[in-house]
């Protein structure tokens, strides 16, 4: 199938950006979106212009690297699916496809498709984490977890921290991120000891971080390519309410 | 040269208590006055650079990706080994020791792999503590799971993430080190050498790849963890940003390049669809507890695979090997799959590719029960096929996914340049000529959290903190070096693109260097690769500038180093005239078709040492010697 692209570029942050158009032409159905985007690169190559520029890595949707905005979503028009994974069977000969980066206040542009999401690590750094030391840990069986909670806690720890929550809410907030990781280590009794700090803190760093709050619009559960419910961040209030009130 | 594996002398377990009462310590407060570098935040890296910097010491963390979360150990789905024997069902350090020692033909050292075994339940402890949200039973207990090459269930596991769940556990340690100021991140930086003064590991130096600025850090001791060189293939189940180049440059510098020629392939990956194909996307190993492999018994048979009837089946595996049956390790699945197709059995488009078949699992335990345990890899293939793996089988083929060679260490994880410790997939110690399934996770976090940290610290109390500073000499040379590679590729301006090098080189060594090798093929290879990479310092086309963000120039390096390490591991391979594990050379096979390994002559670790460009590398061996456990020939049956 021939489709036509409009990719935004921009060489680098202070760059204005813009979309330019691009003919994708022979894409076949198997192709993964970022391998018909290889497949635009090695023609612009050949012409000695310079390729696109995109992050990737693992190519099998667990990374969490290769976000971007296909056609204004996140991640793209498939359901739970990373943009390595959506497969161009879910386009027809003749599309248009408007190929976008992650846009948020948190997220400066590096370079076209490429955004700089340190600061997803900087809540992290903040407290998503349990301060368990290297050794002198106890047997992983003397501590006996409910097998819902330990379920609970996995669909919290499934996100893959791509970012495309953040592009999708109108406000710029990362509260699903930071509630799934809140959701996470507050379902687990190893987890509980920090838990009023961890929740204060981190949602201090992501407001500090340039992120806005949750309005309860709800399109990052829409956009999460791993299907992070916003129910997290009913928990994450709980959790903050609780620690306000202690 | 000869190469000392330094392994504690007296009985095998109580080698790694021995080595930790005789090492040298670093008191507390004088560790803050060394700095290490570790490169590579996946398992290994990330663990090991949380320990160290939880201990007290100056890290600088670096990874190429744009945050330490992204390592490839996040895509290992299946699980991770550990000889707890919480099913009571026999399992006991020494036979998680022997299991993979056996899994990996004869061909590791009994010291490490033991020590492996041994660390192996406080891994799990450690994750646990972390919080990572590991499967457990209705009482609240740890679950297990069985995996290839065991006949006892030590798989822990986190649904089909479980190289993501423990590595966000050590990205969270290792987050909380950066908050705590002793560990320096720097993300979206690749190492494009080694730099070593006086012999001895002093630091790297590195290109930002956002302002493409070359620089330098000294350090006091250097730990890589950079993971395995698969990619060497082109199409492989690693991350399309793994490389071998911190490896190949610092052997380069003179680290040993142990049994390159050792490389896994796995045998169940989604099959190739096309030339566009930039990955390979692996199906975990547990499917294979559930699902029954085969193909049809006779040739060309081109029917729906649900109108084939049962009689007009060949379950190859269980045929085989009806012992372990669909749980033959690796190495003995893969070729089997290989052979089958070979006969022109095998299903699907290009007939590469053999059914994985779920439904007499489904019909025994129900949909619902099948889904719970793999859900995530079913919604995996249906996005990458279209198919429904519930209702039809899927279509598995082999694929390249890890490498049991690498840089030479001793029994603490040192390579043969002082200072230079080497950990996770990046080493060549613990499996041999074959890893186990669930082996590597155990592997990267025993290195990083239990291991390392106490053999740099005897490292270290030798040396001076700080005596080396990145304005040395060699630090200017290293620079000097880096840009003018870089310069040079970019003043190329051929016809042809890096990825198209990348993938002739892949096709080339998936054919003559792959999963049966024969000295024809191998001799083939050794004329074809340095052709390959003649052409393509004069005809790759890398567009832009150094001075910027360029995916293009950062793939131009890596090819460039897997273009000259293809050669080292088709060398390795030719020289070693014995099939052992994932080595498989046509010359050598049993009656019935299996590896056959000559220990009088190939029982040792063939570690390469670099001499120079265009020069042959010079082979030296360190003897494998078996003193618990007696060598024999593999057996699934």
């Amino acid at each position: 199938m021939n489709l036509t692209l409009y990719v935004w570029r921009q060489k680098g942050p202070n760059d204005a950006g813009k979309l330019v158009r691009y003919e994708a032409k022979d894409i076949t159905p198997d192709m993964s979106f970022l391998e018909m985007l290889d497949t635009v690169n090695e023609d612009l190559i050949k012409k000695g212009d310079d390729p696109i520029a995109f992050d990737h890595d693992c190519r099998e949707g667990i990374c969490g690297m290769c976000a971007q905005v296909v056609n204004g979503i996140p991640q793209g028009p498939q359901k739970k699916t990373t943009i390595c994974q959506l497969h161009m069977r879910h386009f027809r000969n003749g599309d248009t496809i408007y190929i976008e980066p992650l846009r948020a206040r948190a997220f400066p542009v590096i370079r076209d498709l490429v955004v700089d999401r340190g600061s997803l690590d900087k809540i992290i750094q903040s407290g998503g984490y349990i301060s368990a030391h290297t050794g002198g840990v106890p047997d992983g069986n003397t501590i006996l977890i409910p097998k819902d909670d330990a379920d609970k806690a996995m669909d919290a720890a499934e996100c893959i921290g791509c970012g495309a929550c953040v592009a999708a809410c109108p406000n710029g907030s990362a509260m699903l991120f930071t509630a799934a990781k809140v959701t996470q280590l507050a379902a687990l009794p190893q987890g509980r000891t920090e838990a009023a700090r961890r929740v204060c803190a981190m949602t201090e760093e992501m407001l500090s971080q340039g992120f806005g709050n949750c309005g309860n619009h709800y399109e990052c559960q829409a956009a999460c390519p791993k299907g992070i419910k916003v129910q997290f961040i009913a928990k994450l209030n709980r959790e903050f309410i609780k620690a306000k009130l202690k | 040269m000869t190469l000392d594996g330094k392994i504690p002398s007296g009985p095998l377990h109580e080698k790694w208590n021995k080595r930790k009462q005789e090492m040298k310590l670093v008191s507390p407060a004088n560790k803050r006055k060394f700095r290490i570098i570790v490169v590579g935040t996946g398992l290994a890296g990330a663990s090991a650079a949380a320990t160290l910097g939880e201990l007290g010491y100056n890290v600088d963390a670096f990874c190429f990706q744009d945050t330490p979360r992204r390592g490839h150990s996040i895509a290992a789905q299946g699980g991770i080994n550990a000889a707890k024997n919480y099913p009571n069902d026999g399992d006991s350090i020494e036979r998680l020791f022997m299991d993979t020692i056996k899994g990996g033909d004869f061909r590791a050292r009994e010291a490490n792999v033991y020590r492996l075994a041994s660390v192996s339940g406080s891994i799990i402890d450690q994750a646990v503590a972390q919080g990572v949200p590991f499967a457990r039973d209705y009482a609240g207990y740890l679950d297990n799971r069985s995996f290839g090459g065991a006949q006892v269930s030590r798989t822990f596991y986190a649904r089909g993430q479980t190289g993501q769940q423990l590595l966000l556990g050590a990205y969270g340690s290792l987050m909380r080190q950066v908050k705590a100021g002793s560990v320096r991140l720097h993300p979206r930086t690749e190492m494009l050498d080694l730099v070593t003064v006086n012999g001895e590991a002093k630091g790297i130096t590195v290109r930002d790849l956002v302002s493409g600025e070359v620089s330098s850090y000294a350090a006091d001791a250097v730990c890589l963890a950079t993971g395995g060189y698969a990619n060497v293939f082109n199409l492989s189940t690693n991350a399309t940003g793994s490389n071998v180049t911190a490896a190949y440059r610092a052997y380069k510098k003179g680290a040993l390049f142990a049994n390159p020629c050792f490389t896994q392939i796995h045998p169940t990956c989604i099959p190739v669809t096309g030339d566009h194909q930039s990955k390979l996307t692996l199906m975990s190993e547990s499917l294979r507890n559930d699902g029954r492999v085969w193909v049809p018994k006779t040739k060309d048979d081109n029917r729906a695979p649900g109108a084939i009837p049962e009689a007009e089946r060949d379950y190859f595996l269980e045929r085989k090997y009806p012992a372990f049956g669909n749980l033959a390790p690796r190495d003995i699945a893969s070729r089997a799959a290989k052979e089958v197709c070979d006969e022109g059995r095998g299903v699907g488009p290009g007939g590469r590719g053999v059914y994985l078949d779920f439904a007499d699992a489904i019909g025994r335990l129900g949909e619902d029960t099948i889904r719970e345990r793999y859900g995530n890899l079913f919604d995996m293939y249906e996005q990458i096929t279209a198919e429904n793996a519930y209702r039809r089988p899927m279509r598995i083929y082999p694929a390249p996914h890890y490498t049991m060679g690498g840089l030479w260490v001793d029994y603490n994880l040192e390579s043969t340049i002082p200072g230079l410790f080497v950990l996770g997939e990046a080493n060549f110690s613990d499996h041999g000529a074959n890893r186990l399934g669930a082996s590597a996770l155990m592997q990267g976090l025993a290195d990083g959290y239990f291991i390392v940290s106490y053999t740099i610290a005897n490292y270290l109390a030798r040396t001076t903190p700080g005596a080396v500073t990145a304005d040395h000499a060699e630090f200017l040379k290293s620079r000097e070096d880096v840009a003018c590679m870089t310069s040079k590729l970019l003043a190329i301006d051929g016809k042809r693109t890096v990825n198209d090098f990348h993938r002739e080189l892949g096709r080339l060594m998936w054919e003559n260097v792959g999963m049966a090798r024969s000295e024809t093929s191998l001799k083939s290879a050794l004329s074809l690769i340095p052709r390959l990479r003649a052409e393509f310092w004069e005809n790759v086309k890398v567009t832009g500038t150094g001075t910027e963000l360029n995916q293009q120039l950062e793939k131009a390096g890596r090819v460039a180093d897997f273009l000259e390490f293809g050669e080292l591991m088709a060398a390795d391979a030719l020289h070693r005239n014995e099939s052992c594990g994932g080595h498989f050379r046509v010359e050598h096979e049993m009656p019935d078709g299996e590896a056959k390994r000559d220990d009088e002559n190939f029982c040792y670790v063939a570690a390469w040492e670099y001499k120079g460009a265009d020069k042959a590398p010079e082979l030296h061996k360190e003897p494998l010697t078996f003193e618990s456990i007696k060598l024999a020939v593999r057996n699934y049956k």
